[in-house]
């Protein structure tokens, strides 16, 4: 046995030897974690810049000033001008005419002046019809009105056009440039903020497509989800957990709702198309159903956290309960449950952010399909906001790219108004004592 | 090992083994307890154990840790209930009545036999609603007022009145320590228990706040039977009539504070009281 002194110099010795590399492991950590984060923070400014970037387009729409005559022989030859006549009059005749008027010296062939039509929105003769019934004085009359260009002119207008390509390869063609540029030369061109996007449903047309019908069927979707898996979720979280007796059922419950949690969505959908439409013969595509069963998908995750929620309430607050002669659901419903309550909103806005952003189980209900009307009810079809992203992803036309990621930017500030909503509902239930 | 002769005298207990020694009776019970075992599934935790509580007594339960004398405490008032896997058998009666019997609702006699426990445990509430919550969910106030008497006499009898009187509505657990733990008392007579049971109740407190406990121990023992589970023997022999000497599921000795303490019967209450284990 050596003396203690020497024995404390070599142990100090010992542990002054390792102490560079332990060091060096932490700051080799450290590193690591900061190279992840990094790693992680580029690739999401990569993907916000690359959605914003092409979403910024999608919120301007070009719209072109024409002179239209409303012409009484061409809307209403018999004299007669109430609304059935309105209704029905040929608008796009008056809109061949009026672009016709833009290049009075030049004398156009059928297919010319198919193309000169093609530079309007297929919707602009429903906007004309639309300021002549809402206001008569202009029958007869000249105006200035501006209607939405094609989405090929509003390519155009953004500067998307690339002129070096092959005629036949290129949206339009020299002919309809050359009529753009005059049109341009003569300020009849304006970019205007596109209410269209926020107004409408789906279209075919990207510069009449917009997303109001797939929040409105997002929004009808989650409600009837936030509806039936809140309550259903924490009245299980809270029985399974305070009041169900330990034995071999409550176990068999416990691991198959975990199991449940871990099922790919895509089967939830599959078993809502068979068990809600097939067998009780509930609407397709209808947001009620689409809620059924993002709610069979949401609800082990809201009990799941419900229960560890309810778990980790301290002990001595139910022995405090318990102690004065509280009965068990006094103590659960006094005490337990408002402490467990900030827990199981967060399980809850997780479950309805993940429904939100779920598309595949509501694929096979039906809600995939292409629906230009607003959902008035839970009953009417609709689709959901990643489900539209999808539709129009897929699309041909250049227009949807851009609309594509205004979509997903729509998506993710719906995201960003539910978490922001969690967390504020979350700091008003949580006590700070 | 620096002192290889002083070993434990488990070795001793295994062959001394047998009854209680000393007095398990009590001349006025209000509590008895006969052949009472308790289980924590494989575990034998309670063995046999047999001993009356009388009126008015303020009875200490002592022993190293891990005896059995907390989970002895738990079964007056079925506390380990809440347990999962455990298994109480044999009486307790209390006032005659067994309160392990099928038909007996724990909900009033949990409000009889009220308990403080190791750790102060307020509720996350208000003070007053700390207080008050017994009492309104027995339904022992008439009006507002009534609340208000019984929470302001039930402050004051734990002694906390003075300090709390302008912050009831404060937050229980802004308190300190010790003030914590007179609150916890507070809300435990505020229902008017007829026994009280402690749980190490200064385990964590400082010597002064402890002081007060004791001090409120004995005035409440005029109208309460006091159970004390304890790990200092001088807390013990300040606050208790009778001790009751916990060892290993085993009551190995009962008898009168005094008597316990000066002139233990049993070898291993000796040892403990003399500080050779525990």
């Amino acid at each position: 046995m050596s003396k203690p002194n020497e024995r404390i110099r070599r142990t100090h010795e010992k542990v002054m030897a390792g102490l560079a590399r332990r060091r060096a492991a932490e700051s080799r950590f450290r590193l690591y974690g900061l190279a992840s984060i990094a790693g992680g923070l580029c690739f999401l400014f990569i993907m916000f810049g690359s959605i914003i970037h092409h979403a910024g387009a999608a919120f301007q729409q070009t719209f072109m000033a024409l002179d239209v005559q409303f012409d009484q022989q061409l809307l209403a030859p018999d004299g007669k001008w109430d609304d059935e006549v309105l209704q029905a009059a040929d608008y796009g005749a008056l809109l061949k005419q009026s672009l016709a008027a833009l290049f009075p010296d030049e004398t156009l062939d059928r297919q010319q002046k198919r193309a000169l039509s093609a530079l309007l929105s297929s919707g602009a003769g429903y906007e004309l019809r639309n300021i002549l019934v809402a206001d008569r004085e202009l029958l007869g009359t000249t105006q200035r009105v501006w209607l939405p260009a094609s989405d090929d002119v509003d390519l155009y207008a953004k500067g998307q056009i690339d002129r070096t390509i092959q005629e036949s390869e290129r949206r339009l063609n020299d002919q309809q440039l050359g009529w753009l540029d005059k049109i341009q030369a003569q300020g009849r061109l304006q970019k205007r903020f596109n209410r269209t996007f926020f107004t409408a449903g789906d279209s075919r047309e990207p510069e009449l497509a917009g997303i109001r019908g797939a929040m409105t069927g997002s929004m009808l979707t989650l409600l009837v989800t936030l509806l039936l898996s809140l309550p259903i979720g924490i009245a299980t979280a809270v029985y399974l957990e305070e009041f169900a007796p330990r034995n071999r059922w409550t176990d068999i419950i416990e691991v198959n709702i975990n199991n449940l949690a871990a099922v790919p969505s895509i089967v939830f959908g599959l078993l809502g198309l068979a068990v809600f439409i097939n067998f009780f013969g509930l609407t397709r595509s209808s947001p009620l159903v689409g809620g059924i069963v993002l709610t069979l998908m949401t609800l082990p995750v809201i009990i799941i956290a419900g229960r560890s929620a309810l778990k980790s309430v301290p002990p001595s607050i139910r022995e405090a309960a318990l102690g004065i002669g509280a009965s068990q659901m006094q103590t659960v419903f006094h005490h337990v449950l408002p402490l467990a309550m900030p827990g199981m909103m967060t399980g809850a806005i997780i479950g309805m952010a993940r429904a939100l952003g779920e598309s595949a189980p509501l694929l096979m209900v039906g809600m995939v399909a292409f629906i230009v009307d607003i959902p008035g009810g839970i009953t009417e079809p609709a689709t959901v906001l990643p489900v539209q992203i999808y539709l129009w992803a897929d699309s041909p036309e250049r227009g949807f790219v851009e609309r594509t990621s205004a979509a997903i930017l729509v998506l993710l500030a719906f995201l960003i108004v539910m978490n922001g909503t969690a967390v504020y509902l979350r700091k008003r239930f949580e006590r700070r004592w | 090992m620096r002192n290889p002769e002083k070993q434990p005298s488990t070795a001793a207990f295994s062959r001394e083994h047998a009854a209680t020694v000393g007095e398990v009776h009590a001349p006025r019970a209000r509590i008895q307890c006969r052949t009472v075992d308790v289980h924590y599934g494989e575990k034998h935790a309670i063995h046999d154990v047999n001993l009356d509580i009388g009126h008015n007594e303020v009875i200490a339960l002592i022993g190293p840790s891990g005896c059995g004398k907390s989970t002895f405490l738990r079964c007056l008032n079925r506390m380990n209930d809440t347990i999962v896997g455990c298994r109480v058998t044999g009486e307790i009666l209390m006032d005659g009545q067994n309160i392990y019997d099928e038909s007996m609702d724990v909900v009033p006699l949990r409000a009889q036999v009220g308990m403080v426990f190791q750790k102060p445990n307020p509720i996350p509430k208000s003070i007053f609603e700390n207080v008050a919550y017994g009492p309104r969910i027995h339904g022992l106030a008439g009006s507002k007022l009534e609340l208000e008497e019984i929470v302001e006499t039930s402050l004051r009898r734990a002694g906390l009145w003075d300090e709390v009187k302008d912050q009831l509505l404060h937050p229980g657990t802004s308190l300190s320590g010790g003030q914590q733990q007179r609150l916890c008392i507070a809300r435990t007579i505020a229902v008017n228990p007829e026994v009280i049971l402690m749980d190490e109740p200064c385990s964590a407190l400082d010597p002064i706040a402890t002081a007060k406990i004791e001090q409120l121990i004995d005035e409440l023992r005029e109208d309460y039977t006091i159970a004390i589970v304890t790990h200092s023997m001088q807390q013990a022999a300040r606050v208790s009539q009778r001790t009751a000497y916990f060892h290993l599921g085993r009551l190995i000795e009962v008898g009168d504070t005094a008597q316990i303490f000066t002139n233990p019967r049993h070898q291993l209450t000796e040892d403990y009281i003399t500080g050779r284990f525990g």
